[in-house]
């Protein structure tokens, strides 16, 4: 009697869990045997269209503009939009092109094929569409970015590299008078 | 009448209830431990995968932003496991032949899924949302940890319920401003409940304990 007493309390402390936690129903990139393929997040069949993100043949989607790469960033460009797009260059183009685009991240240092120095003459003087489209679909040893950067903070990384440019060629008296003093304050 | 028992039986007897009661508090007492140490709630055990992935490496030493792979943590409840494309964008030159990867260079040829093990698995009753949390500010560390001091991924915390209420009674313990959310080696400042208090108020935060918060 002692001993079953014990024995159902232990049981119900530690082993009753699990009907609960595990329900039969999934969660994300869950495991399946349902499908033949075992998972349970559907790969997407091809030619779907996201309702919330059209596929239009437009300028912001393309980086095209009369049959050529669009030599405007077809979003408003203001602070806002460049400070996303320091964030987003520095969380997907950093590790091999540098914070600086110099091209020496961390993975070109540790034996990737040495990238594309972003502040050479060709790539200050690309346009933004080609920028854009080199994001997308990426160019010689670069594979593209584009499942995993939304068409908006492609544009904020086109952006935000024109100031990286620009800032890497700069000299102070480009700077206005005022933000001078806090740049030499900084030194 | 004679005696039945000696004088000692009383004593006997009364050990025996005494000592039954110990016994039973001693097995609620090694159930609550059992329930509560690492065999349990694998804390702090380093999980077996099919690639052994380091966190230490890729995020630690090469300093790769939790996004470049985790790319849908703060817009979606679910901090995604990269695709294998992901993986390839940097391995199809990197230890391109090292046997270590080959599980990823198969799936990349064949379209397979790779079978990773789940580190952080939440009972199926909890609704758990990475998005707001970020948006929040609680850190990517205060719930995992120094991931970018793990050569394999463990989880760096209970996960119990009373865990998560810890911070859900009084956040201002526990965030940081929005640009640390990242920032693996952020320590909170001495001032943390001054800073969490304005935090709070700046990001609207409020105490969530109402039990629908999480359970559905």
């Amino acid at each position: 009697m002692k001993i079953s007493a014990t024995l159902g309390l232990a049981i119900a402390l530690v082993a009753c869990r699990q009907d609960m936690h595990d329900q039969p129903k999934y969660k994300p990139l869950a495991e399946s045997n349902f499908f033949a393929d075992g998972r349970a997040s559907r790969p997407i069949p091809e030619n779907t269209v996201a309702r919330d993100e059209p596929i239009v043949n437009d300028t912001y989607h393309t980086g095209n503009a009369n049959g050529d790469f669009t030599a405007r960033i077809p979003v408003t460009v203001d602070m806002a939009l460049l400070r996303r797009g320091e964030e987003r260059f520095d969380i997907f183009c950093s590790p091999c092109h540098g914070r600086l685009g110099d091209g020496n991240g961390m993975v070109a240092q540790r034996g990737f094929r040495i990238p594309q120095n972003l502040n050479s003459d060709r790539i200050r003087q690309a346009p933004p569409g080609y920028i854009f489209q080199v994001i997308s679909n990426g160019y010689g040893g670069m594979p593209d970015h584009a499942d995993q950067i939304p068409v908006r903070d492609r544009w904020a990384i086109v952006a935000y590299l024109r100031a990286l440019e620009l800032s890497r060629s700069a000299r102070i008296s480009d700077v206005p008078l005022e933000a001078q003093s806090q740049l030499e304050a900084q030194r | 009448m004679p005696q039945f028992f000696p004088r000692t039986s009383t004593t006997i007897a009364r050990l025996t209830l005494l000592g039954g009661a110990l016994a039973l508090a001693a097995v609620a007492c090694a159930g609550y431990l059992i329930v509560e140490s690492p065999y349990e709630t694998r804390q702090d055990v380093p999980r077996e995968q099919p690639v052994p992935f380091s966190h230490e490496h890729h995020a630690g030493g090469l300093g790769i932003d939790c996004r470049y792979c985790h790319t849908t943590v703060e817009t979606s409840s679910f901090a995604n496991i990269p695709a294998t494309k992901v993986c390839m964008n940097c391995h199809q030159q990197m230890w391109a032949v090292a046997p270590d990867i080959e599980p990823i260079r198969e799936s990349y040829r064949n379209g397979r899924s790779v079978l990773w093990t789940r580190v952080h698995d939440l009972p199926d009753f909890v609704y758990f949302d990475h998005s707001v949390h970020i948006h929040k500010g609680v850190g990517c560390s205060t719930c995992h940890g120094r991931v970018d001091r793990m050569p394999l991924t463990w989880q760096a915390e209970s996960l119990r319920m009373k865990w998560c209420l810890d911070c859900h009674r009084d956040p201002a313990k526990y965030v940081r401003p929005r640009d640390q959310v990242f920032n693996m080696a952020y320590t909170p400042p001495r001032n943390q409940e001054e800073v969490g208090q304005r935090l709070m108020s700046e990001y609207h935060i409020v105490r969530r304990t109402s039990c629908s918060t999480c359970h559905r």
